[in-house]
This record gives C-alpha cells, structure tokens and sequence, in this order.
C-alpha cells in the first residue's frame, strides 16, 4: 500500500492525512510537492489534503487545480488509481474537473468546526468497504467553504448512479435540522463514475483514536488498505 | 517622498508621541536635530508598546526562574523544557487598539504576531488561546466588533493551520470604547534547537524574508500607547492587514531553514517593523546593524526611508544568516514563493546606519535606542480597600433553580459555543479536551504526554482589589490546569490597563503585580514571557484592570487526563475545599442585583496549594471520574455544567452548613473543585489525612439537577439556557435593551 499526500502552498491538514494512512497501512506517506509532475512509481493512492491552498485566493482550489502535480494525478485517476479529497482536496477536486459540482461559500457565512454525523450512503467501495451500508458515523467538519451545489441534471445523475459517498444526518441518522453549510441534498462527499475518485468536506483523518474524539474516520482509510492487500 | 532633513518642529514631534523632555533626551543623546527618519526611528524605539517606560519598572521584581524555565521574559517568547528532550515556548500579546479599530484585521494580525514570535524561536505552534473582552450587549458597537474580532481569529488561525482550543470571552461596559483581544500561541520544538535574536560575528549577512513591504501598519506601535479620543476612527491605516497564507509558507520556509543550519539569529517584524527587529537584533548581540533600504523588497513604489523603517507589514522577518549557506537558504525561500533578500550586514561600531539611495538616512548608536528609553516611576496610589460583604447581607432568590437558570444564560457565563466552532479546534488531531472545559489538553505528537493550557483572570475582582484580583488570575490559572490533571509550569502574563499616567491606574498596575508575583512564587509558577498593554483608556474611562494569565502545565499521560463532565450515575459527588459562601464582587450579585462593589474573595495561596496538589492526586491515581473547578458563579454553575456535558442530572442532598443556600451555591470562595468518584470512602479519608476540606454533597443521576429545597430543574433546561443565548443576541434575534 503506498500512498502520496500532496502539498500544496497553503494545505495544513497533509500530516493529519499523512497519520491516519500510517494507522490504517503502517507505512508513512511520501509527501509530494506541488511542483512535481509525476508521482512515485507504484502509488496506489493519492490524497489531497484539507488546507487554504493558495490561501482561498480566487476561489477556494481554483489556483491548486492548475499545480504542475493535478495533471499526474489526473492521469492516475484515469487509470483507475484511487484519489481521495478532503475538504479542501475536495475543492480542488470539483475545480479541476475530477468531480462534478461546486462549493460555495457555507450558507450561514461563517467557518464551522464542530463533530458532525454522517450516514454512509454507499458500501462496497475502495473507500468504504469496511463500513455498513446506512452506518452513522461521526466525525469533524472544518470549513467556510462547503456548501455542495450542481445543476439540477448533475445532481439527478449523482443521485441516480448512487455516486454520493456521505450525508449529514443527525446522530440517528435522519434528516439534520441545521446544515453544517447548506449542502444540496445534504450531501458531504461524493464519488466519481468509477468510485475510484472520492472528494468529501468532512474530516475522517481527525477520528482515528479514541482519545481524541472517536474512531470512525479510520474504517474510511483501512478500507484504503484492505482494498489495496486484496488487490 | 518624504523629505529626510525638515525642521524638527514641536508638533512635529508631539505627532510621533514624544513628549518635550523625551524629544530633549534625544537631542542630549545625539548631539544634534534628529532626521525624520531618526525621529521616526525614536518614536518607534521610544512609545509605551516598545519600551515599556512606564511598566519596566515594576516588572523587574517578577518571579521569572525556575529549574525547567529556559528562557524568560525578553525573548520572542518564553521556553520551558517540559521533558524528554522536549521544550514548550508560548507568549500571550494583545492587539486591543487596532483591533477596536478595525476588528477583523485588528484580531488577524494579533493572532499572526503572536504565531510568528513562537516559530521565530524554531517551535511548531500547536495550539492558539485568545482572551477576548468586548463592551456592554446593549453597546452598539458590541455586535459588529464580537463579530470582527471573531471571525479576524478564525481567519487567521483556520487558515495558518493551528488549533484554536481555548480562552475566555467576557462583557463589560468599561470595555465599551476599549475592547481586550489577547492571542496566545503555544509550540514544540526539540530542547537542543531553540534559535535567538541576538547576532554574532561581525560582516554577517542580514537577510529579510516573507512578504513585502507596504505603507500599511505605520505608527502602528504609537498608536496603541495612546488613549483614544473621538477620532481613534481616523486610525484605521495604522491598522495592518493579515496574510495568514504568506505565514504559513513563512512558517514552513523558517523551520525548514533552521533545520538547515545556516541561521544564526532571528527576529520577527512585529511592533515597529524593521526598526525594531534590526535594532534589537545587534545590540542583544553588541554589534552594530547597516541596513541599506534599496534592496528591501516593496510592494509600493517609491517608499520613503521613514515608511519602510516604521512599515508594521505583517509576515516578514529578520535572520543572520551564515555567509556560507547563503544559497542553501535562498533555495528554500525561492520554493516557498516568498521574498529573500540581503538588506544589510552586522557591524563592529555598535552603530544603527539606514541607507537610502545612497544616502544615510540614520546614524544611531544602536544600543542606547533601547537601553536610554525614558524611564518613568510614574506615581500611584493604593486602591482603597473595598468592603467585605457578608452572604447575609445579600438577598436569597425567590427561586434558587431561577437564579441558575439566569445565571447561566448570562452573557459572561452563557455557553461560548458560537465562538469557538468558528475556530478549528481539530486540525493536527491532537486536541484531547476541546474547548469548554477547565483548560484545553493538547497531545505532543503521539503521546502520551500533552499539554494542559488556559487563559485567566477575574477583571471586576481586580477593580476592587488589585493585589487579590492578581493573586487570583494566577491561582485560577493553576487550579484549572489542575482540574485536568497537569502540573502546572509557567505563564505568560498579558497585562491590560488604562491610562498610566493617572495615579490610581498605576495603583492598580502595582497591587495586580504585586499578587500576580506573591501567587507565581507560592506556586512554582513563573512568568516566561508577557506584554503589557497601557493607556486602555477612551475620554478619560478606563477598562477594569485585566492582567490575563495565559498558564501551561503538563499531562503526563492524556490517557488520564480529566474532564468535567458527569460520568455515570450514581456517583458520589464530592466538594473540595472550604466554603464560606463568599458574595462580595461574585457573579451572582452582578447579574442577580446589579452590584459589582464588596471585597473579591480572598486567595490563600498555601491552602490553594494543598487542596490542588490533592485533587491532581486523586486524578492521577484514577480515583476521580469527573473534576470541575469552581470559579465564577460557585458551585451551583459548576454543577450544572457538569450535568449538561454529561447529559446526567444530580440530586443535591447537602451543602456546607451554616451557610445561606443560594451563598453556598453561589458564593465564589476559592481553592474550590467538584469532582465524582467511585470510591468516596477512599476521597474522603485521604482527604482527612492531607487536611483537606471534602464533603460529600449529593450523588450523579436521573435528567435532573435536583436542588436541597427539592427544586428540580431538567439538564435539558439547564442545556437551553447555557447554549440560547449567544447565538440569538449575534443574531439579532434578541432585544438587548429589555435584557
């Protein structure tokens, strides 16, 4: 299982990636520099961490989506080499194409970091296979940018190919009075058509250890592992 | 530009915040008229924020030594070695003036100055605290700066990337035309690789680093040494303006520098810019500085020599750099996109020389700039002693549960959860206790040692007794990280007061002192580092006297640290320390009728001492399942926030005898804990033996905090008032006048 977490100017949540890929493979992430145009030989996965690259300049991602670095990840990607995106991963992902959709601004204009539940909306893929189909899981959001919007024939299609990853719900799973940013449908992660790319706002890699709020982040990252031993 | 030889005019000189016998010293020290630039260069030196004048000293006399305390006060920030080749460097600052200007930027750039004097000593910042104090809710101004100041924080900090974990955030209406924001910042860095701002060797190359610099932030520093009159609003391009991404990559590109090797010394541009950090860069080091202004880098064209030298641009700074590694280090900065330019060289004569296109703008003998600062042992008057009140003197509530109800949906003890989930208080995923609690518990890397850290200080209490007020501050600070189950270490003092040329304002300044110094040498607990902030004053009014402690101690294994929260029910719980129910100045006599007068508790250092050392006793050997300090509001807010974070009521069946209720409730008598315990025999016999007052006075469970007089108030009451208030007065939902 080998894996690279990409840096960007500005991404502060590559260690915190980088920790829960070590948990879940026992072995340590190759940091990538954003000015590399390709990635180390045999990597099974890519992830783009949370962070302010480029400082939300622009627009949260727009400047990182045209890094040196996106066009050997997107060539991974379209070999089927897994790519996960968090937070500001996942911003960088629907700006560079990789993943339909947009995030705007959270509805109530603010940043929010608070625990949040999430239900598991698909099961059986290379990121979820060691949780339960409708699992309630609860893990940190971080963010002021995470309102999810597609066009109305976009967002038919994610529904009806099943590619949204993860909702927010409440802690029994049902519909969540007060959005953590106003997301279309709820919806805090979703897949491309091949479910090997996966960007989401949510934070699993902060929920790896019981001591610091919980574990349920880590089933997403040793399915990572698990997928990548079977394979 | 600006002319460099003009006629020194005495407005001229009263507009750089010199006054005429400090524009006399100048000229006594010179010889001659000062350039503009030179005056400048004094001015910046010279004002209250940089030279502590009025405060040096008094700050003399501090306790600052310890055995594990490797630097103290005069660094960037202080360092104490916490173990295993680790060492912790933190510092509290405040950026109350710019930020009642222009909140947003104003509260960014305090975060962004404080972050940087912690990784310009070669630290990881791993946590942020910041203690915030705004005017009266009803104040119309109260709204937008909360909401500035806030949102300027979690700006600066969310984006930098370290956890914001804590902090205090109170109302006041002497806050109104001065409101309190004090960042604190805490790293790690390896014990062995602590980097200093003193130079050495003489030809070393100066080389300034980060962003460029702009016209924004001058005067800056004289600014906040001045009381605001009605047109402070006019200052607002003495406010800077925060890059926290251009910190981030300073932060990366200096650490990965100094890991390099090649720096040899290093300052950060805060206060006064490039003037200070070069000036305090050779005389720690006893050489002289030259700087030659054309090759720093601007972001404006045609910057004067005074502009550049008092810019307060942020995210800049200032290192000698081995001559030999001088490419090495450039290639580091270049990767990170940031600016890397040689601006000067260190100097034998012990020389301040400015060149500007070709020019000297400045020669100034380096080391007198700091060490002739004007000096003042300004005059002050003791405080007059207020009055003890006794509980009988103060009326009982109609209802006891109505009166927790109020209480804890009064602003300054209601749930700051708005506040603190527009921090990222997650990112590093070190955060083992979150914000809400006695302090914040931060793991060191993966464990299983942490860090317990907190910010306080009881303003009203120091307004009626400067010295017990100052005394306290220190002991909540010890008692909190106690309750979480850390050996306190050291502090960081930020001390915010008026106008110190008013006598009773320095007699406040003195007795605060006084206590904060009695309490640091009763506990073992040092002052490392701190900043003052005077002349807190708008038309004559000043703030309470506010001298925030920011303390850090630390958790040996966070696996047992301790959290405030009812575990399960059916526990004993068991009260610690003596209580006399103590009204005078309390919480519950300022929000129930009014009064803020009477004598503030008293803090018996000794017994604060053994009845901590007792509860971090029963922590460590796993003997308490919840602990709970008691502070403001008693025992009755500390009951019911343990009730709502456990979401667990308790039947209250017994309070200390002799006393009034709602005094026992309510009253604020220090050295107090909470805690549950599944082995109360055990407590309360050690308790006996160490001489510590423990007394059981109820038992966990069911969904309701029950009361002696058998009121019962659902923790789902207790819930809605602690959290409703808050959110509906930001949201203008609340009708303040009528509250």
């Amino acid at each position: 299982m080998k894996s690279a977490v990409i840096l960007f100017p500005g991404s502060n949540r590559e260690r915190d990636a980088a920790r829960a890929l070590k948990a879940a493979t026992g072995r340590e992430s190759e940091i990538i520099w954003h000015g590399e145009t390709a990635l180390p030989d045999g990597t099974d996965i890519v992830v783009l961490p949370g962070g302010f690259s480029y400082g939300d300049y622009l627009r949260c991602g727009a400047i990182a989506a045209r890094s040196p670095v996106m066009e050997a990840v997107r060539a991974h990607a379209n070999r089927g080499g897994l790519v996960l995106g968090i937070c500001n991963g996942f911003q960088i992902l629907v700006e560079s194409g990789l993943l339909p959709g947009a995030l705007l601004r959270n509805s109530h204009l603010k940043f929010v970091c608070r625990m949040q539940h999430l239900k598991v909306e698909r099961v059986g893929t290379p990121f979820t296979r060691d949780y339960r189909q409708g699992q309630v899981v609860e893990v940190a959001v971080a963010h002021g940018d995470g309102n999810y919007l597609a066009d109305p024939e976009t967002l038919a299609r994610i529904e009806g190919e099943g590619l949204v990853a993860f909702r927010y719900c409440d802690a029994s799973g049902n519909h969540l009075e007060g959005s953590p940013n106003g997301s279309m449908n709820a919806i805090a992660g979703v897949y491309s058509e091949k479910l090997n790319v996966l960007g989401m706002m949510p934070h699993p890699e902060n929920l790896i250890d019981p001591l610091v709020g919980g574990t349920d982040g880590l089933g997403l990252f040793t399915s990572i592992a698990g997928g990548a031993r079977a394979a | 530009m600006i002319a460099n030889q003009i006629p020194i005019t005495p407005e001229l000189v009263a507009q750089h915040g010199l006054k005429p016998d400090e524009y006399q010293r100048i000229l006594d020290l010179i010889g001659r008229e000062p350039t503009l630039t030179e005056l400048g260069i004094f001015s910046a030196m010279w004002n209250e924020h940089c030279s502590y004048k009025s405060s040096r000293i008094h700050l003399k006399g501090l306790p600052t030594k310890a055995p594990w305390v490797i630097q103290g006060p005069g660094e960037n920030a202080g360092v104490i070695d916490i173990g295993d080749g680790m060492a912790v460097v933190f510092k509290m600052e405040s950026h109350n003036h710019p930020s009642f200007i222009e909140p947003y930027q104003g509260a960014a750039t305090g975060c962004g100055g404080i972050l940087r004097d912690v990784f310009t000593m070669g630290a990881r910042p791993i946590a942020a605290l910041n203690a915030l104090r705004f005017g009266d809710p009803k104040h119309p101004r109260t709204r937008h700066l909360i909401s500035g100041v806030v949102a300027g924080i979690g700006h600066y900090g969310n984006a930098f990337g370290v956890p914001t974990v804590g902090g205090q955030f109170g109302f006041h209406t002497r806050y109104d035309g001065n409101i309190l924001v004090n960042a604190m910042a805490v790293g790690i860095c390896r014990s062995d690789q602590i980097f200093y701002a003193a130079a050495t060797g003489v030809g070393n190359p100066i080389v300034y680093l980060g962003s460029k610099t702009g016209r924004d932030g001058i005067h800056g520093a004289t600014m906040a040494s001045a009381e605001f009159d009605e047109g402070s609003e006019e200052k607002r391009p003495t406010v800077q303006v925060g890059d926290p991404f251009a910190e981030k990559l300073l932060l990366e590109a200096c650490l990965e520098l100094m890991a390099s090797g090649s720096v040899i010394a290093i300052q950060d541009m805060g206060a006064a810019g490039l003037t200070c950090s070069a000036v305090e860069m050779g005389a720690k080091g006893d050489l002289g500085v030259e700087l030659d202004l054309d090759s720093v880098p601007t972001r404006e064209a045609a910057m004067s020599a005074y502009e550049m030298m008092l810019s307060e641009s942020q995210e800049r700074m200032l290192m000698v750099l081995d001559p030999a590694r001088e490419e090495d280090a450039k290639a580091i900065f270049t990767k990170w996109g940031l600016d890397f330019a040689i601006v000067g060289y260190t100097t034998n004569d012990l020389k301040f020389r400015v060149k500007h296109g070709g020019e000297e703008m400045a020669v100034l003998p380096i080391k007198e700039l700091g060490d002739e600062a004007p000096l003042y042992d300004r005059p002050w008057v003791p405080t007059p002693k207020a009055p003890v009140i006794a509980a009988s003197d103060v009326p009982a509530p109609a209802s006891l549960g109505k009166a927790l109800l109020t209480l804890l949906g009064s602003p300054d003890l209601c749930s700051k959860r708005w506040v603190f989930e527009q921090y990222d208080h997650l990112i590093l995923g070190n955060t083992v206790q979150r914000p809400g609690g006695d302090a914040a518990v931060v793991r060191i890397e993966d464990g299983p040692k942490g860090l317990a850290i907190t910010c306080d200080v009881t303003p009203r209490y120091c307004e009626n007794d400067p010295i017990e007020g100052g005394k306290q501050a220190v002991a909540e600070a010890w008692r909190n990280i106690t309750a979480v189950g850390g050996r306190p270490l050291a502090i960081t003092d930020n001390l915010n007061f008026g106008n110190p040329e008013r006598p009773e304002i320095m007699g406040q300044f003195v007795g605060c002192l006084k206590g904060i110094s009695e309490a640091c040498v009763a506990l073992d607990f040092p002052i490392v580092s701190g900043n003052v902030s005077l002349y807190n004053e708008t038309q004559g009014r000043g703030i309470l006297p506010t001298p925030t402690i920011g303390g850090v101690g630390v958790v040996d294994d966070v696996a047992k640290s301790a959290t405030l929260a009812f575990k399960d029910a059916g526990e004993p719980i068991i009260l610690i320390g003596e209580t006399t129910g103590w009204l005078g100045a309390s919480t519950y006599r300022a929000v129930i009728h009014q009064r803020e007068d009477g004598a503030p508790p008293p803090v018996d250092l000794e017994t604060e001492r053994r009845n901590g050392n007792f509860v971090r006793g029963l922590i460590a050997h796993g003997k308490a399942t919840a602990v709970h300090d008691l502070s403001d509001g008693g025992l009755a807010i500390a009951l019911a926030e343990m009730a709502i974070s456990g979401k667990i009521g308790a039947l209250i069946s017994a309070l200390p005898e002799g006393i009034p209720a709602h005094a026992a409730l309510f009253g604020e008598d220090q050295a107090r804990y909470v805690l549950t315990t599944d082995d109360p025999e055990k407590v309360l016999s050690d308790a006996a033996a160490a001489g510590v007052p423990a007394l059981c006075i109820g038992s966990t469970g069911g969904n309701a905090l029950t009361l002696p007089d058998g009121e019962s108030i659902p923790v789902s009451d207790l819930e809605h008032a602690h959290e409703s208030w808050l959110p509906a007065y930001m949201s203008g939902a609340l009708d303040v006048s009528e509250n």
